[in-house]
């Protein structure tokens, strides 16, 4: 569906040149919902931008659905845009129209009759839940219901692919789950395809099937979004990927427990997924191996459908038995990861 | 002035000639602020979308235009009065009557208003061009139905601007023998030292102005959906 090859974009202005993108690769399948992270600076913006030409790659090309966007005219690049849609972080809206103005202009200025704008829109309205918000100015509406007319308009036209510039970094929590509902809801009925960036792991995990790394305009990991959190292989996605299972033992409980068990004790992250997480490796650890075991933070979560624990404990045993236990996690598909060791 | 002579001014006043000098002056007000906002508004529109990152950027018309637009702005008005007394001539078969200042009038606030557009085109926030060059506007499209439309409060306000400025200007016109108000009072305020008549004269000027920034405020709040 869509292919970027050796994609690169170099700002020359006045100063130093800055590449925003080194050399970016990507092949996005159709339906897909693909998600790129990175933190600011790091060429997300520039790439989405590159998708409809907003911005102009210095080389490289971009194949979307069989035509290279990067060497249409500027007639054949209006044309191309209509079958892509795009939101935006600050909604970007027409603010001297109302919301049914709004969601009517792509109809408008693809030449669409009156009658059939006009159904259209009421379709539009429904699908987005503004019914009763159709006769209203942008500036009467909350944030959320902002992007929903965003989201209206930009895919009023039935575009094959639509773009999310950080489209819901500007949205409260609460709301930002409702519009990622919504898009979700729009990628299955409609079999859209859908590129988003952001910063926030929260938003990949909901509704992303694959993510993109970028960092320093390269990409710096790329995977199905369930491996890249279950095993970052960089440490920028692992940063990434604490942000959502964001847990930090404390210093002093670190202290507190070395004093304590001297040498045979080790601290442990374990990630469990899918079926490892109903595995009852507790209570295992400590028959099996005769470990002590103290819990100290556990969390369960979802990656789509796909459930997603981290359990924080200490095992204290003798040290023969810990190597033993180390292994017989591993066995059961449990990513561990050594947080601190008695033994050293 | 005691009461006893305002009343004799009263008396005394031509109201048939401050009638007629009235109707002057709104006539050169409201005539080239039509003409100046159909002049402006194209020129400001392309003054703001060739400068630097719009739409159609283009350094050397750009600043050709904006040089052209600077030069007619820096002319004293009166100055300019005379200056387009051949091109007003021309144009109206005679260089002075009330009609024919429409001539210097347009010309001088047509680039006074064109800054005001540019100006309100260039506080539409960049994002929302965006979005509409992303959904496939032409140029066209993105005049009509983007920059127009939500630069209206801004444009509605600037026609104000020029209005009132324009009521200053038609008492330099008067003067060159274009008559209204401004005219009249000069001539019997300074030249025949009736004072009365002057003020007379300035309370109507003042209450045209009151009433134009009245209307331009009403319709400016009217317009505009921030």
């Amino acid at each position: 569906m869509i292919e970027v090859q050796n994609l690169k974009k170099i700002y020359s202005g006045t100063g130093k040149p800055v590449v925003a993108l080194d050399n970016i690769n990507l092949t996005i399948a159709k339906g897909e919902i693909f998600g790129v992270i990175g933190y600011s600076g790091a060429g997300k913006s520039t790439l989405i931008r590159c998708f409809n030409m907003l911005e102009i790659p210095t080389s490289g090309d971009i194949i979307i659905d069989g035509s290279n966007i990067t060497k249409l005219s500027p007639t054949q690049l209006r044309e191309k845009r209509r079958e892509i849609g795009m939101i935006f972080q600050h909604f970007n809206l027409l603010s001297a129209r109302t919301v049914r103005g709004n969601i009517a202009y792509p109809l408008e200025i693809s030449g669409m009759k009156k009658d059939a704008i006009n159904n259209r829109v009421n379709e539009l309205l429904e699908l987005v839940g503004l019914t009763n918000q159709a006769d209203s100015y942008p500036a009467q509406l909350s944030g959320g219901q902002k992007q929903r007319v965003g989201i209206a308009r930009a895919i009023a036209n039935n575009p094959k692919v639509l773009l999310c510039d950080e489209a819901t970094s500007a949205l409260d929590p609460k709301t930002t789950l409702s519009i990622l509902e919504l898009l979700k809801d729009i990628n299955k009925r409609l079999g859209l395809t859908m590129i988003l960036i952001t910063h926030e792991m929260e938003v990949i995990k909901n509704i992303c099937d694959r993510v993109a790394v970028i960092n320093d305009g390269n990409i710096a990991e790329l995977g199905p979004v369930v491996q890249v959190f279950s095993q970052p292989k960089t440490a920028i996605a692992h940063e990434f990927v604490k942000q959502v299972t964001n847990f930090e033992v404390p210093e002093s409980l670190l202290q507190q427990f070395s004093e304590k068990y001297s040498d045979n004790y080790k601290l442990l992250q374990l990630s469990f997924l899918g079926e490892s997480t109903g595995t009852p490796v507790i209570s295992d650890l400590i028959k099996k191996f005769n470990l002590s075991i103290t819990i100290l933070h556990g969390q369960i979560d979802r990656i789509q459908s796909i459930p997603y624990g981290t359990l924080v404990i200490t095992i204290e045993g003798e040290r023969e038995n810990l190597t033993h236990a180390l292994q017989y996690l591993t066995d059961n598909d449990i990513r561990i990861e050594v947080l601190a060791d008695g033994h050293q | 002035m005691d009461i006893n002579s305002l009343l004799t001014g009263f008396q005394d006043l031509n109201w048939s000639l401050i009638t007629t000098a009235s109707y002057e002056t709104l006539y050169m007000v409201f005539w080239p602020t039509v003409i100046a906002t159909l002049l402006g508004l194209p020129i400001g529109i392309l003054l703001a979308i060739t400068s630097k990152g719009h739409i159609l950027e283009n350094r050397a018309f750009n600043q050709t235009l904006g040089s052209i637009v600077n030069i007619l702005r820096s002319i004293p008005f009166i100055l300019l009065l005379i200056m387009l007394i051949p091109l007003t001539r021309k144009i109206m078969g005679i260089a002075i009557s009330y009609e024919a200042m429409i001539v210097p009038l347009s010309v001088g606030s047509a680039p006074f208003f064109a800054r005001l557009v540019e100006t309100a085109i260039n506080e539409i926030e960049r994002g929302v061009i965006e979005a509409s060059q992303a959904m496939g506007s032409n140029l066209q499209q993105i005049i009509f139905k983007v920059l127009i439309p939500e630069s209206l409060p801004g444009l509605v306000a600037g026609i104000t601007v020029t209005a009132v400025a324009l009521v200053g200007y038609t008492a330099m016109a008067g003067v060159i023998g274009g008559g209204g108000l401004g005219d009249m009072a000069y001539r019997y305020g300074f030249q025949r030292n009736q004072t009365f008549v002057m003020y007379v004269c300035i309370i109507l000027l003042v209450i045209l102005v009151q009433v134009i920034q009245s209307i331009g405020d009403w319709l400016t709040k009217k317009v505009n959906h921030r």
